[in-house]
Parts: C-alpha cells; sequence; structure tokens
C-alpha cells in the first residue's frame, strides 16, 4: 500500500464523524509518526475544506509533527512538581546540548524534544521521557550520559 | 474636462449591517439611537456618529473581537466589554470614553507597538494605517516595554505575489486577511499558523502566497489595517491623492472601484463598497490588472496604409479620418451602399457602442452591423425574447442570496464571474444545493466548507438532450408548477409542450447514450430543482456556443417555467455574461436586425422615431453577420469594414477563413488600443482609448447600468465616441455632442425601456437596472414579477438534434474551450501585465487515459487537428476533464485555439460552436505550419510599426 493508499483509507474510516479531521489527523500521526507532506491537500479535499484550514489546525497543536520525529523522542516534563525541582534549567540545558527547540529534530534525525505538563513522576523530578521509558532525578549530567549513550547505541546498530 | 466625483461615505461602520423588523433604542455617551435588534454596540456608535477605537473589526467581516481596543462600558454591567461582539439589548446605556478605558486601550496599544517596528515615516502605509491612527486616537505616548524582549522585527518580506508584499514583521494577527480569504473571497488560502506569541500568519502550508491556493483577488490586502499586506504600486508611488468611482472593464460583473490617483496616475484600483454589483469586492484583473493602459504598446497615433505590406505612415487625426472616409465613400461608389459595414464592441460604452451603429445604419445608410455578442451571447438574446420576451438575465446578483438550489450549466464563475462566484460561494456555505452541469469538474464543485454538490458530466454537444431530460422527469413525476403555469403561461404552448416532452425519449434512461450522464443523478437533479422553494439557474457560453445554442436557452426558460422558479427573488434565468458590456452592446442595437432596445428594423412605428430623429431614412431589411460578411468579402461584394474595440481575427472561429476575409477587403479600420490581431490586416488604424480616458457607462449581467468615469486623459487625444463622431463627420454626416451624458439622453428618448435613464439618475442612485421607464421609474431588479413583456409566456419545443461535430474514428476527441481567472478573453490586456505569471501559455488538458493511449505525458508537445486545421499546445494530464474530451483556453494569440475551431454555428443566430470541435490528438516536436505562418506575419507586422514616417518628422 502506498502512503496515499494509507492516508486514504484512514481518511474513509474516520470521515463519517462529526468534527472528523482531527481524528484523522491522530491517525495519520498514529500510522507513520508524523504527518507526511501531501497528507494536507488529501484531507483537505476528503472534508471539503482548504489546505490552509488543515495547516492551521495541525500548527495550533504542538502534538502534530510535520517531519518525522527524531530517533530518540526526548519529553521535557514542564509542570508545577518537576519545576520546583528545577526542570526549567534542565531545559535549557538540554536545548543547548541538542542545538534544538521545543517540537524540532535535531539536524541527524537523532533528536527530537517537545515538552510534557507532568508525566505522572512528580514525586522524584525533573522527569525526562526518551521514547517510551522514563527518567526520574535528572540532572545536566546525567542527561548528557544518557544522550551520548543513545547516540552511540544508535551508531553501534547501525554499523 | 475630468468631472471628479467624491464618493459620498465609505466609512467603515465595524461590524456588517444586521436586518431585522425591530428596533432597539441604546444611549452611547449619552446619545439616544435606534437600530435593528442584533446590531453590535460598535456598529451602532458608529452611525450615530461615535468613533470607538477598534482594529480587529470591519464591516464587511463577521466581529472576531481579538484586539479588544474596542472595549466600553455598559451601565449595570461588569468589566469591559468587546463593543464589536456585544449586541445592543433595548435601554442599554454605554460609555465609550471613561478613564477606565483610556487606561486599558493605552495598555493594549502599548503592548503592539513594543513588538511593532518604529517606522511610520519611511513606512508605505504612512498615511493609511489603521494601527498608526489608533497609537493616536488613544494618545500613546510611550512604550515601556522596550524592543529588545521577544519580538517579529526581523521577520522577512513575502514578495512573491507581483501585485502585494506581505511583510510580517508589520503584522499584528489581528486575522482580518484571514477572515476576508474566507467570509469575503471564499477561498480560505490564509490561516493563523501556530499560538499564543508564536503566531503568525500564513499561506497554508506554503512557502509563499504565490505557491498557495492565494488567487490574488486583493480582499486581505483591503482588510489589512497595518503596512503587511500593501499593493506594490502604493509602495513604489506612495499614497494617492484623490479617487474617482468608476466601473472595472473587464467581466459582466462590473463591479465598481476607486481609481486612486495621484495626478493623472492610476495608483490603487480598490473595490467600491457601495457598488451594487460587488459590494467591495474584487478579482485580481479588475484590482490590479490596469498595467497595460500604460504599457508601451498602447497605440498613441493615428496610423494608415494603403496596403497591408506597406509600412505604417502616423498622420494627424484629420488625415486619416479624411483617408478613411474617401475609402469607404469610394468603395460603395463602386460597389454599391450595401458593401461596407461595421462591428461595434462589448468593451466599448454603451454611447459608443450606440454611435457605431448610428454611423452605420445612418452615414453608411445600411444594417450591416454586427457585434461580438455574435460569438457568445446571440443566442441568449433569441432564446430568452422567443419564450420570455425580454433579451436579458432576470435577476439581481443579490437574488443569490435566497437561492435553495442553484442549478450552474455551461460556466465557471470562480473564473470567469469571479466576484460573482464568491457571493455564490458564500450561499453555498449557507447551505444552498449546487448542481452543476458541464462536461469539466470546475472548481465551483469543490468550494470550501459546503455540501456535497451534484454534478452531471455531459459530452459535449449534448446539452439539449439533457435540459430536455430534466423537463421530462419533472413532467412525467408531476413536479410541475400548476398554477404559475396556469397563471403565466400561453396555454396552447404549453399543452404542445408538455405532449412533447412527455415523449419517453426525453427519459434520461433513453438519453444517456448520448450524454453518458447517470440516469438517476439527472432524476435527482431535477427533482431537487422542482421542488426547492427557490430555484436558481446561471448558464454561460457552454449553453450558447454551440450548434443548439438557441434551442439550449429556449429549454433553460422552459425548464424555469414550468417549475414557476421565475418573477421574485432568489429564482430566475441568469445568463453570465462574458464581456464588461455584452449587455450593453446587445441594447444598443448592435445587431443588424435590431434597431437600439431590441425593436426590429422592419418595424414601422419604431423605425420611423428613428428615421425622424437621425434625419435619415433607414433601411428595413436586416443587414449582414459577422459569418456573412465574411462570406461576403471571399465572395467579393463586401469590401469596407469598420471595426471598434474587437479582435475578430482572434476570437472569431476558424482563423484561416476570417483572415482570408480581412486579406480580401479594400478597407478595413480598426479602432483599438493595441496593434491586435486584426489590426494586422488594417489599412486605418485609430487609437482607441481605455476604460480610464473616458466617461460613459457600461452594462453588467444583470441589467445594471455603472458609470465609467475619466480619470486620464486619453492617450491619443479622443475618446472613442469622439472618433465615431469625427469618423462621422468626415463621411458627411455630422453628429452633435457634447459629452456622452447627451448621447444617454438621445438613446433614453428613443428607447422605451431606457426613458427612464440619464445621467442625473446614474449619479444619484450609483447605478440603474433597466428597464427603467414610466413603469418602474428607478429601474428593475427582478424581471418578469407581475408579467411577461410578451404577456404571457411560451414554451418553445426544443428536439435535440445531435451536432454534426461528432467523435469519429479519424477525430476521435471532442475538444471544449474556456477561459481562466488571471486572464481575459484574447489577452490583448491582461497578457500586458503581470497576470502573465499565473498563466504564461494555454495547455490543452488530456485525461490520463487518453494521454496514456498516445504515450503523452504531462508537457509534451500535442498536435491537435480538426477538420478546420492543425494547432500545437503543450499537454497536461488531468482528471477534471472526462476521458474522450480536451480542454483548452484562449488567451494567447499562437495558440491558435481558433485554428482548429470549426465554422459550424447556432441555426438561429449562427453564434459558433467554440465548444465542440471533433479532434485527434498526438505528440509532435515542432509548432504548427499556421502558427509558424503567423508568427512570421506577426514579425512582419510589428516590423512594418515599427518603420512608420512620423508625420512630426517628414
Ligand atoms: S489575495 Fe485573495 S485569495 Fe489571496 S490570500 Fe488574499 S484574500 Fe485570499
Ligand atoms: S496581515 Fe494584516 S490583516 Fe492579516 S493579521 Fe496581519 S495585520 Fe492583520
Ligand atoms: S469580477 Fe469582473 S468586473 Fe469584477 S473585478 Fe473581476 S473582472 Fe472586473
Ligand atoms: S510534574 Fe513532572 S512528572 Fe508530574
Ligand atoms: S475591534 Fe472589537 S475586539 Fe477588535
Amino acid at each position: 500500500m502506498t502512503e496515499r493508499e494509507a492516508i486514504s483509507d484512514i481518511i474513509d474510516a474516520h470521515r463519517h464523524l462529526e468534527g472528523s479531521l482531527l481524528p484523522i489527523l491522530h491517525a495519520v500521526q498514529d500510522r507513520f509518526g508524523y504527518l507526511p507532506p501531501n497528507s494536507n491537500r488529501l484531507i483537505a479535499d476528503a472534508l471539503r475544506v482548504s489546505e490552509a484550514d488543515v495547516h492551521g489546525v495541525i500548527s495550533f497543536y504542538h502534538y502534530f509533527r510535520q517531519r518525522p520525529p527524531g530517533k530518540h523522542a526526548v519529553s521535557v516534563c514542564r509542570a508545577e512538581a518537576c519545576q520546583a525541582q528545577g526542570c526549567r534549567q534542565l531545559e535549557a540545558h538540554i536545548k543547548t546540548r541538542l542545538g534544538i527547540d521545543f517540537h524540532d529534530v535535531t539536524d541527524d534525525g537523532q533528536f527530537s524534544l517537545e515538552p510534557v505538563y507532568c508525566l505522572g513522576n512528580c514525586a522524584t523530578g525533573p522527569t525526562v521521557r526518551v521514547n517510551n521509558t522514563i527518567y526520574g532525578r535528572m540532572s545536566a549530567e546525567k542527561v548528557d550520559r544518557l544522550f551520548e549513550r543513545l547516540a552511540v547505541d544508535t551508531v553501534r546498530l547501525l554499523s | 474636462m475630468i468631472a471628479y466625483y467624491t464618493p459620498s461615505s465609505d466609512k467603515d461602520h465595524g461590524t456588517p449591517a444586521v436586518h431585522s423588523d425591530v428596533l432597539v433604542t441604546v444611549t452611547i455617551d449619552g446619545v439616544d439611537i435606534a437600530v435593528p435588534e442584533g446590531t453590535s454596540v460598535l456598529r451602532a456608535a458608529a452611525l450615530a456618529g461615535i468613533n470607538i477605537p477598534k482594529l480587529c473589526a470591519s464591516d464587511n467581516l463577521e466581529a472576531f473581537g481579538s484586539c479588544r481596543l474596542c472595549a466600553v462600558q455598559v451601565e449595570g454591567r461588569r468589566g469591559t466589554p468587546a463593543a464589536c461582539t456585544t449586541p445592543t439589548e433595548q435601554g442599554m446605556k454605554i460609555s465609550t470614553q471613561t478613564a477606565k478605558l483610556a487606561t486599558l486601550r493605552r495598555n493594549i496599544m502599548e503592548l503592539y507597538i513594543s513588538d511593532h517596528p518604529l517606522d511610520c515615516l519611511t513606512c508605505p502605509a504612512n498615511g493609511d494605517c489603521e494601527l498608526q491612527d489608533m497609537a493616536g486616537v488613544v494618545g500613546l505616548r510611550e512604550v515601556r516595554y522596550g524592543f529588545d524582549g521577544e519580538n517579529h522585527l526581523l521577520e522577512g518580506k513575502d514578495q512573491s505575489n507581483p501585485y502585494f508584499s506581505f511583510d510580517a514583521s508589520k503584522c499584528i494577527v489581528c486575522s482580518r486577511c484571514v477572515r476576508a480569504c474566507s467570509e469575503v473571497q471564499g477561498t480560505f488560502a490564509l490561516t493563523v499558523d501556530g499560538r499564543g506569541f508564536d503566531s503568525k500568519i500564513a499561506p497554508g502550508s506554503s512557502a509563499d502566497f504565490m505557491s498557495s491556493e492565494c488567487v490574488s483577488c486583493g480582499a486581505c490586502v483591503q482588510a489589512c489595517p497595518t503596512a503587511t499586506l500593501m499593493e506594490k504600486t502604493i509602495i513604489d508611488a506612495g499614497q494617492p491623492d484623490h479617487s474617482i468611482v468608476t466601473t472595472c472593464a473587464y467581466c459582466g460583473v462590473g463591479c465598481s472601484f476607486k481609481a486612486e490617483m495621484k495626478g493623472d496616475q492610476l495608483v490603487r484600483m480598490t473595490p467600491y463598497k457601495k457598488g451594487a454589483a460587488n459590494q467591495g469586492h474584487s478579482c485580481v484583473k479588475g484590482r490590479f490588472a490596469f498595467g497595460y493602459a500604460t504599457h508601451k504598446d498602447r497605440i498613441r497615433h493615428p496610423m494608415i496604409r494603403d496596403s497591408i505590406e506597406q509600412p505604417w505612415r502616423e498622420v494627424s487625426w484629420e488625415e486619416a479620418l479624411g483617408f478613411a472616409a474617401d475609402k469607404i465613400k469610394g468603395i460603395q461608389q463602386r460597389y454599391g451602399r450595401n458593401s461596407v459595414g461595421g462591428i461595434t464592441s462589448s468593451r466599448c460604452t454603451n454611447e459608443e457602442t450606440y454611435l457605431v451603429q448610428k454611423l452605420i445604419r445612418a452615414g453608411f445608410g445600411n444594417n450591416n452591423t454586427d457585434t461580438c455578442a455574435r460569438v457568445c451571447h446571440s443566442p441568449t438574446g433569441y432564446g430568452l425574447k422567443a419564450t420570455m420576451g425580454e433579451s436579458a438575465g432576470t435577476q439581481s446578483f443579490d437574488s443569490v442570496m435566497q437561492a435553495d438550489v442553484i442549478v450552474v450549466i455551461g460556466a465557471n464563475p470562480t473564473d470567469a464571474h469571479p466576484v460573482f462566484g464568491s457571493q455564490l460561494r458564500r450561499r453555498l456555505r449557507q447551505g444552498a444545493q449546487l448542481i452543476v452541469i458541464d462536461p469539466r469538474r470546475i472548481d465551483l464543485l469543490d468550494t470550501p466548507h459546503t455540501a456535497h454538490a451534484l454534478h452531471l458530466p455531459l459530452q459535449p454537444g449534448t446539452n439539449v438532450a439533457l435540459i430536455n431530460a430534466l423537463a421530462h422527469v419533472v413532467v412525467t413525476e408531476g413536479l410541475e408548477a400548476r398554477d404559475f403555469i396556469a397563471a403565466r403561461c400561453a396555454d396552447d404552448s404549453y399543452q404542445q409542450w408538455r405532449a412533447f416532452i412527455s415523449d419517453p425519449i426525453h427519459a434520461p434512461e433513453h438519453v444517456v447514450d448520448q450524454t453518458s450522464v447517470d440516469p438517476t443523478a439527472v432524476r435527482e437533479a431535477a427533482r431537487q430543482y422542482a421542488l426547492a422553494p427557490n430555484g436558481a439557474i446561471y448558464y454561460g457560453l457552454g449553453v450558447t456556443e454551440h450548434s443548439q445554442g438557441s434551442t439550449m436557452v429556449m429549454g433553460i426558460a422552459n425548464l424555469a417555467m414550468a417549475t414557476g422558479n421565475i418573477g421574485r427573488e432568489g429564482v430566475g434565468v441568469n445568463p453570465l455574461r462574458g464581456q464588461n458590456n455584452v449587455q450593453g452592446s446587445c441594447d444598443m442595437g448592435s445587431f443588424p436586425h435590431e434597431l437600439p432596445g431590441y425593436q426590429h428594423v422592419s418595424d414601422d412605428l419604431a423605425r420611423r422615431r428613428f428615421e425622424a430623429a437621425w434625419g435619415v431614412e433607414l433601411d428595413n431589411e436586416p443587414g449582414l453577420r459577422i459569418p456573412n460578411m465574411f462570406d461576403a468579402a471571399l465572395a467579393g461584394h463586401f469590401k469596407g469594414l469598420y471595426v471598434q474595440g474587437e479582435d475578430i481575427a482572434q476570437s472569431d472561429p476558424n482563423t484561416q477563413h476570417v483572415e482570408s476575409a480581412l486579406r480580401a477587403l479594400d478597407c478595413l479600420i480598426v479602432q483599438d488600443i493595441f496593434l491586435n490581431e486584426t489590426a494586422k490586416f488594417a489599412h486605418v488604424l485609430l487609437p482607441g482609448s481605455t476604460f480610464l480616458e473616458k466617461n460613459g457607462t457600461f452594462t453588467n449581467a444583470e441589467r445594471r447600468i455603472n458609470r465609467v468615469r475619466k480619470v486620464m486623459p486619453p492617450l491619443a487625444g479622443l475618446e472613442d465616441w469622439q472618433v465615431t463622431c469625427a469618423l462621422s463627420k468626415a463621411l458627411g454626416y455630422p453628429m452633435h455632442y457634447e459629452h456622452p451624458s447627451d448621447i444617454m439622453a438621445e438613446i433614453a428618448s428613443l428607447t422605451p425601456s431606457f426613458h427612464g435613464v440619464s445621467y442625473e439618475k446614474l449619479e444619484q442612485q450609483g447605478s440603474i437596472q433597466w428597464p427603467c421607464n414610466e413603469r418602474s421609474p428607478n429601474g428593475t431588479p427582478v424581471m418578469h414579477t407581475e408579467d411577461f413583456p410578451i404577456g404571457l409566456g411560451r414554451f418553445a419545443i426544443t428536439r435535440f438534434v445531435a451536432t454534426e461535430e461528432r467523435s469519429s474514428r479519424r477525430f476521435p476527441l471532442l475538444l471544449t474551450t474556456g477561459r481562466i481567472l488571471s486572464q481575459y478573453n484574447v489577452g490583448a490586456q491582461t497578457r500586458r501585465t503581470k497576470n502573465q505569471q499565473w498563466h504564461e501559455e494555454d495547455l490543452l488538458d488530456i485525461h490520463p487515459s487518453d494521454a496514456q493511449l498516445r504515450g503523452v505525458k504531462d508537457g509534451d508537445w500535442l498536435g491537435i487537428q480538426s477538420r478546420a486545421g492543425q494547432t500545437v499546445l503543450r499537454a497536461r494530464i488531468t482528471s477534471r476533464i472526462q476521458p474522450g474530451v480536451v480542454y483548452t483556453t484562449f488567451h494567447h494569440p499562437f495558440s491558435g485555439a481558433n485554428v482548429i475551431t470549426t465554422d459550424n454555428s447556432d441555426w438561429a443566430t449562427n453564434c459558433p460552436e467554440y465548444k465542440v470541435t471533433a479532434v485527434q490528438v498526438e505528440k509532435v516536436s515542432q509548432p504548427s505550419l499556421w502558427q509558424q505562418q503567423a508568427q512570421d506575419f506577426d514579425k512582419q507586422q510589428q516590423a512594418l510599426k515599427r518603420q512608420r514616417a512620423r508625420v512630426s518628422e517628414v
């Protein structure tokens, strides 16, 4: 099945729903990990809205990504408990270390960075999640080591 | 003399008008005012002359309430509600100026300005910026935040659109542009990207405006309160110093514009809010494509030559007119009175058209007058007159806002009548049902935010079979409007028609062999239209330009009468007129058989009135139609032709036939603004004036007479009507007019449907929809409300006769033609503007399956062969058209679309069958022989123009 066909199938499965745009976007992102470039047009045509309409919704929700996520999806908690533990400084450190802002992907495609609001790990903040693993009591040093290890893992896998 | 017309107030009242019979009274700053229930506080205040500061509101957009600058205080309520989103309530007491509000507003402005470049003095919007105005109004004196926080000051500019730029650093994200694109234009090309501080305006996910869905209508530019969206002409020239209201000279919508001037230079065309046809909206042509008026190719001096191989000689007006008059007189002496004729223009004013036919009838002494409407809407005149008694559409554009089912046949309003297209889309968004009868999948079918429409994609050339099938369903399923028919239609004609149309040969299941349209869809469409409270039909050249064009128009009238969809708002039969004044040129007596006001030349009473007024005897026999003129020229007894503002060599079918006819003339007088294709065969070239250079009137598709006002002097010294007067004088038939208003006075006195029309009334009312006479002194928005001009409506028998132009083994495809938004007809004007950037060449649209069959890829050169000729175009593969059909536009002369169209034509009016030509298509490597010859001829004629000897130099 081509990407196009897959998107069309997803649209067909949801288009009967009231307010079907969000469910469709979610389903497409679940399937591909992001919203492939020509999905806007296909969705717009199917729902009889404009391409800009779809784009407006996508850009409103940070959750939707228009580029494939990094190999390692890093989320930093910004909610209250973690803030009390100094997550803001950690956040700044991670941004500098990776050289990207929130909602961005590093040029080598290794890391992407998102904010989250509470990962249910409040007792042991600051909390960082990489892909599906949650790490508590994170510090700048720990983060550096974690990222190094992850990057090396990838290299090892590749070679 | 240039008469300045200062528009009366077109003040922005902040939110749209509300219609309600219930009035509520409120007190604003101590002033009592009664307004329709539902009116916003902002609008009520504006109506009371109280200006509440505002930034995100405008009275052509729904209120949005985002800037909060319009905050007010209401007695007995807490807080400071936004005036734009707060509806008035009976007894409300509102304060718009208090200390609290002043502080609040100043704080808001301070926030805006802290993220805004402080370069007002060098800003292109200086003097026309609402942000600047509001800073002044709220008394902003300092900005405490400084400019070193996070800001947008370094955002880049998007210069991709040729006519306007987008400077994001100046954007205040009021979203007026987004709402204008959605609510006014209906394209939905813009969006707010992101949210919060990061939000910015974006043309969807496209890199820039030019590559987005934007159609460059300019609505967003007009809506923008800052310099963010700005016309490039204003950036270059600065703000205008005065403005004059006039009418667009492109299409039959007839939009009103403020021509904004700096001295005698036109710097901007802004759609005029009080224009009844457009209500402040415009399209890319009228709004931006006016650069042709000052293009270097304009003809600046009269020119003459004895033969078309000679170089032109630039001469004085006097000499050129004397030369022309001598030639015409010489020809008439030698070949007889009927050996000359003329063609009026649907691009010129009513007054000018009237004069040309008068010159022919009274000066030449024959009825050999015809007009370009011959090749577009002549069947409309014939068909509507035969059934309903008047050669015109029945409604105002506004009527569509009350239609429930809208049938669009052979028309493409979003491209060809864009401002009406936007209005139509607005109605569809409100929930009206759309039915499209067209071989192509037109854009209207994909209108954003509307329900699915019904598309009946018929085979080209089978219109009549389809309209009969619709009528058959109406009659056999008992959906007729019996009361309407009994009261308003002639019973004998109805009974005959009913018997005819009930015959099962008209059943959708039977005609599917010809139309290839799904019978259930046909039945569904017929039911929807017949059962709708209000059903309206809009049609275009896809109806008229067929061998059965007139039959189809009558078929449409039959259907409308049978379902009672005539004579009130929201219904009707509406031809969408192509050219700005095609309605007017028909009204003004351009046709060989009709004097002004559709009075037949054989009608003695009418003719005598004209004879008395013109002081000559008039011929009571109809003269030659355009195709007859060509045939007579080739046969050697038609020798002289006066053509005003029409390019018959490019626009008429079977180009090679037309060209040989033109070569056979002894004297061809062309009056035009450019050396057009026809002028290349001319002996006398009289410089024409653009709509900006003259006074007069145009009549749009809703019979609305609009004023055209002179904003700059004619380039060659004379307005077109003055040229015709001078030619007439040289021929020995002097005409005496000081001003076009004198001509209109004469028209009004001789034409019953114009009796009440005068320039005075036009100044008072802004525009007038004819008939305007004793019966309806202010004009007639909806026709046939009480009865038809012929008393009872007459059903016509509309037998389907398949065109001879059928696909065959040799020519297996059917070619149909159309036009696009950015170019206008033969393109003489739009090709000389930056609109070129949207459509540099005509392409041949071909369905993927037909392309595959022939091994054609996108962009391949394709030879297109019909029995009339051959041309070459590049291929564009698209499934907008059906298999078996190919499609092209005709905006570029060397495309030669009309080299392949044949001389088949409508049986009643000779309107050419542009919309169906059987062709074969194959891959080729070079332009056709005709294209090569045409380009050589063009080079030769351009050289002859360059070599012209100047009066001043000899
Ligand atoms: S120019 Fe017209 S179509 Fe283009 S973005 Fe502006 S409003 Fe929309
Ligand atoms: S571009 Fe103009 S109209 Fe659009 S949001 Fe910015 S300031 Fe408002
Ligand atoms: S819609 Fe027609 S009349 Fe209006 S601006 Fe466009 S071309 Fe001119
Ligand atoms: S606040 Fe960070 S995990 Fe709950
Ligand atoms: S004008 Fe009312 S909120 Fe902007």
